[in-house]
This record gives structure tokens, sequence and C-alpha cells, in this order.
């Protein structure tokens, strides 16, 4: 168990430090030994459960609907079209994408502006006050947005926002709020007390160490809540569900389920529609993989 | 009252006072907190979703108690989070530790392992129901191919289950591979040095050094997926909509269907506080374990 204590380099001051993921290349097979076939061999098998659907889906898209039986899944079309994706425009699919890019980016502003003052509080306030928030927003952390779906709904309504696209947007924020609160709050604690000192001799009050130091030093904390905000928003299906039922405040989700009813013998219209949908989070992922993970990973808390 | 509070801590050092929490944590608590506490109110209530709810005692707590329609979907719920987590743990973590190897290939393939994770729930659901359409999809060209007849896994009561636990493994199992990979890149190479120099062998180094030195890791990974188990709502409306007949009706879905499709809001109130109270248990028991409230950044304890 004493293999467990030398965990330690990481924080021991300009100490080692253990090497970033993706700088330098390390190999972790020593000069002469064997390759891994096992782990190969069970890394090709998974790569063939995720590949397989995932290309059975792209080449759907370009098939005739006709055709779609006839020529099974896996063979390339012999008679490939675009008309699929035509249809699914058609079918109002961008407007239905317009809608949750609204929503997105009023979820990513409100979230980015809401959790991080709380967590500029939260670390540096040293209140009891703000503790308590903390523990708060730790345990609103696991509560699945289920399970709360009727008091929402309840209160939308008597807010008189019921089927609004601010409907959407308000309890998407709040319950992506703890996990970007967290995220936050983990990279403001690495802000060295040196650094607001100098500010304060400078005669900085806290709106401008809020502006002029936290902010600027935690860039990569507050990119990766905005994709994390920006996927919540993106993906969420219970909140459109519930709480908008006109087809103009259709997000792209909801408008896919429909989809699914409508489309039911054609499954290439289907699934471009689906293939369209996600194109964005597509774009995302090429500009900024890193973030992106970061934000999976706030996902997978919920 | 609050200006005397940052008067004393603002110009010194450039505290923020505990205002800076206010909007975030008022926000919150008004979408998040509050309806945790109004469901287990509204649980007391009858009510059909317009006017006002009607107090109704312990009726809905009585019938709840006599529901065999509950008491196989928290029997349901629970296989599918045991299912999920048996399948999902050991699959994620010997990919995750595959894929921290540096090889140039091994990470090519991973940024293919990533991929389902773009998609929604909802958009995950919708493929995975085209694809195994009996009648529209694949499994039409393929059953007859293989000589099967026509296949229909989503109309078979046990198949239908699996169907869901495999789909949910599909999604979910990249974001898991994930926190795995970083915590195997956390291991400091020497541990495996050391190991060589001894003359350990490459299971012997899995099973002593890499699996003692994932443990927090899989702790995270498993809170996270018990938590997430039961959000497989979306995958469970879109893909059997609870069936065949009741026998993929899982707790939320139950919620769901008693709530908005009946109107009973106060019986599924009562349905959505078991989820509420099993959800704040995990929450504490998360907060204990991986010790998130202590001072430490966020990226560490994942």
């Amino acid at each position: 168990m004493s293999v467990v204590q030398e965990r330690a380099p990481v924080n021991t001051p300009g100490g080692t430090r253990s090497p970033r993921p993706g700088t330098g290349r390390i190999r972790r097979r020593g000069v002469g030994e064997r390759p891994n076939v096992l782990g190969g061999l069970g890394a090709l098998i998974w790569l063939l459960v995720v590949a397989v659907p995932l290309y059975a889906l792209l080449i759907a898209t370009v098939q005739r609907g006709e055709n779609y039986v006839p020529e099974g899944p896996l063979a390339p079309p012999s008679d490939p079209t675009l008309g699929n994706y035509a249809t699914a425009v058609e079918k109002g699919l961008l407007g239905f994408v317009w809608n949750t890019a609204l929503v997105t980016v009023a979820v990513v502003v409100l979230v980015v502006v809401l959790a991080a003052t709380t967590s500029f509080a939260i670390v540096r306030s040293r209140r009891r006050l703000t503790d308590a928030a903390f523990r708060m927003f730790l345990l609103g952390l696991a509560i699945p947005s289920q399970a709360v779906i009727i008091p929402v709904y309840l209160i939308i309504v008597r807010l008189g926002l019921y089927d609004s696209l601010t409907a959407i947007v308000l309890p998407t924020a709040a319950f992506a709020l703890p996990v970007c609160v967290l995220i936050l709050v983990g990279s403001m604690r690495d802000i060295s007390e040196e650094l607001y000192e100098a500010m304060a001799l400078d005669g900085a009050g806290s709106v401008r160490a809020f502006l002029w130091l936290v902010v600027p030093m935690s860039r990569s904390g507050l990119s990766t809540v905005a994709v994390y905000s920006a996927l919540q928003a993106w993906n969420g299906f219970l909140f459109p569900l519930i709480l908008t039922q006109s087809a103009d405040k259709r997000l792209i989700t909801m408008g896919l389920f429909e989809f699914q009813g409508e489309y039911r013998v054609d499954v290439p219209g289907l699934l471009t529609a689906v293939v369209l949908s996600t194109v964005p989070l597509f774009v995302i992922y090429l500009v900024a993989r890193r973030s992106l993970a970061d934000g999976l990973m706030g996902v997978g808390g919920k | 009252m609050s200006a005397t509070v940052r008067d004393r801590a603002a110009p010194r050092t450039g505290r923020p006072g505990p205002l800076w929490a206010l909007p975030g944590v008022a926000f919150f608590a008004l979408f998040a907190a509050l309806p945790m506490v109004l469901v287990a109110y509204l649980s007391f209530t009858h009510w059909g979703g317009l006017g006002d709810p009607r107090f109704a005692g312990f009726d809905n707590w009585t019938r709840l108690a006599g529901d065999r329609l509950m008491h196989r979907a928290v029997g349901l719920s629970l296989l599918l989070t045991v299912a999920s987590w048996a399948i999902q743990t050991p699959i994620s973590l010997l990919l995750g530790v595959w894929s921290a190897g540096r090889q140039r290939g091994r990470a090519v393939v991973s940024a293919l392992f990533f991929l389902p994770l773009l998609l929604s729930s909802a958009a995950v659901a919708i493929v995975w129901r085209a694809l195994l359409d009996p009648n529209f999809g694949p499994l039409a060209w393929a059953g007859p191919f293989l000589g099967l007849g026509t296949v229909d896994l989503l109309g078979g009561s046990t198949s239908a289950f699996w169907v869901i636990v495999f789909v949910a493994s599909w999604q979910f199992i990249p974001l898991h591979m994930l926190l795995y990979q970083g915590g195997a890149r956390q291991i400091p190479e020497t541990l495996y040095q050391a190991a060589r120099i001894d003359g350990a062998g490459r299971l012997g180094m899995f099973w002593h050094i890499t699996l003692p030195q994932l443990r927090n890791t899989m702790t995270t990974s498993s809170i996270l997926m018990v938590v997430g188990s039961l959000t497989y709502f979306d995958t469970v409306l879109i893909m059997t909509g609870g069936g065949p007949g009741t026998d993929t009706t899982i707790v939320p879905y139950l919620m769901y269907r008693a709530g908005f499709r009946s109107w009973e809001l106060g019986y599924a109130s009562a349905i959505a506080f078991t989820l509420v109270v099993a959800a704040t248990l995990i929450a504490l028991v998360m907060v204990r374990l991986t010790g998130f409230g202590s001072m430490r950044s966020t990226r560490e304890g994942i």
C-alpha cells in the first residue's frame, strides 16, 4: 500500500512533475518487449463495436430509402444520393438548429457569468455563508433533472414561461451550475496568493481583482465550463420535452424525436437528420478537442 | 448592511463579499434546490396540471407502496444499474489503460473511440432504434440473410431490456474510458521501471501497480455510472416506450408516464421523490468517498 503514497510528486512544489498528457512521447513498453497482442485484440473488437454502427449511420445518409433494406446496411449504395439531406432541410431541421443555437448561447452566457462570480466568492471570501453555498452545489451535483421535473414544470407554468425558449434556458443553466462551479473552484484555487496581494497593493478592489486577475488566470477552466454547458444545452432532451409544445419552439433533440414517428419507414431520412444535428458538435470537436474532452468529463457528473 | 461587510473585507485585500455568490446561489436555489423541496410537498397532493394542487394526505404514498408497477420498476432500475456497472467498468478500465499508452496508433484509435460521445442520448437511442427496426432497418436484411426470419430485439421482453443495457454501454463506455485513461497516465513511470527491474511481467504489473493505482478513478467512475443509470430515461422513452408491455419501465420512465401521460402529477411526485432520496444518498457517498469537498483541485479528484 506504500505504493499509493508515491502519487505525491504532483503536489511537491518545484518537484518533478509527471509529464503532462500530450507533451513528450513516452513509450511505456521497454525495448525489445513483446507487443501487447491481447490488448490490441480487445481494442480492435471495441473499435468494430464503435465504428460499424457509425459507418452504417453515415452510409445510410446517402442511400435511397427504397434501396435501404434490399442492399443491406453495410454495402456502399449502388445509387448514392444527397436527397436525404435536402429532405431534412425541407422538413425544417434548420429551424430546430437555430432554436437550439439560441438556447445554447443563452445557457452558456448565463452559466459562465454565474459560475465565475459564485466560484470567486467561494474561493476567496472565506465565510461560512459561501462554504454553505459550496456544499449546496456539491449536493446538487448528483440530482438528476428527472427527479425534480414536476416542480420545475410547476414553477415554469407559474412564471408564465411555459412553451418558450426561456423556459428551457433557465432550468438547463441551473442544472449545469454545480459541475461548472466545481470546475471553476478547482481552477481558481490554483491562482497564487501573491498575485492577489500584488493586486491589492495596487489598490484594486474585488471587481478589478476579478476582471483583471481571476478571469484571465482561469481561462482554461472557463472554456471547459462553456463547452460543458453548451453540450448540456445542445443535447438536452427532458426540459424541451416537458416545457415546450409548439413546433416553432422545437429544439433539435425534440425535432429528431418527432421525426422518428414520421420517418418510421424511411430509416435513411431519419439517420440523415441525426447526422446533421451532430455537425455543430463535430466542428467543436475538431476545433477544441481538449476543452471538449474536459467538458465531457463534466457531463459524466450528471 | 452588506455595504459594511464589504467595506471591511474589500479594500485591504480585494476579497469579495458573499454578495458575489448571491446571483448564482439564488438562481440555483430557484430552479434546482426549491424543486427538491417542492417535489416532497407535491407528493402529498393531487394535481392534474391545471389549477392548484389539492392536499391529499398519504394517498399517493399508500398507493405507491402497493403499486406492483413501482415494485417492478425499482427492481428493473436496480438490475439496470448493476448490469451497467458490471459491463461498463471492466471494458472501460481495460480500454482506458490500453489507450493511455503513448504509441501513435493508440492515439488515433482513441480518437475514434471518442466519437459516440458527440451524439446526444436522444440521437444514440434514435440511431439504435432505427438500426434494430425489424421491418425497415438492417435487421430486415440481416434476418433472412442469416436464415433467422424476422428478428425483433426490441419486441422481446428480455431482449429489449438488454438492448437498453447495451445501448447505454455503447454510449457511456467512451466517457469512462477517458476517465481511466487520465488516471492511468498519472501513474508514475518509475513504478513500472522498478517492477521491470524486479522482473515483473505485463500481467503482474497490471495487477500490482495499475489496478491499485486506479482505485480513486474507479470510485469516481463507479459513482458516475450509478448516478448516470438514473438518467437512462431518454433511452427508454425513445427506444421502447417502457415496453414491450411494461418490461423496460424503470423508475424515471414510470414517473414520466404517471405525470405527463396520465397527468397524475401528485402521484408522479411521490415516485420522483424516491429518486431524489436515492440521488441524495449517492451524492453524500460521493462527497465522502472522493473528497470533492476538501481543498484540492478537481482534476486530481478525477
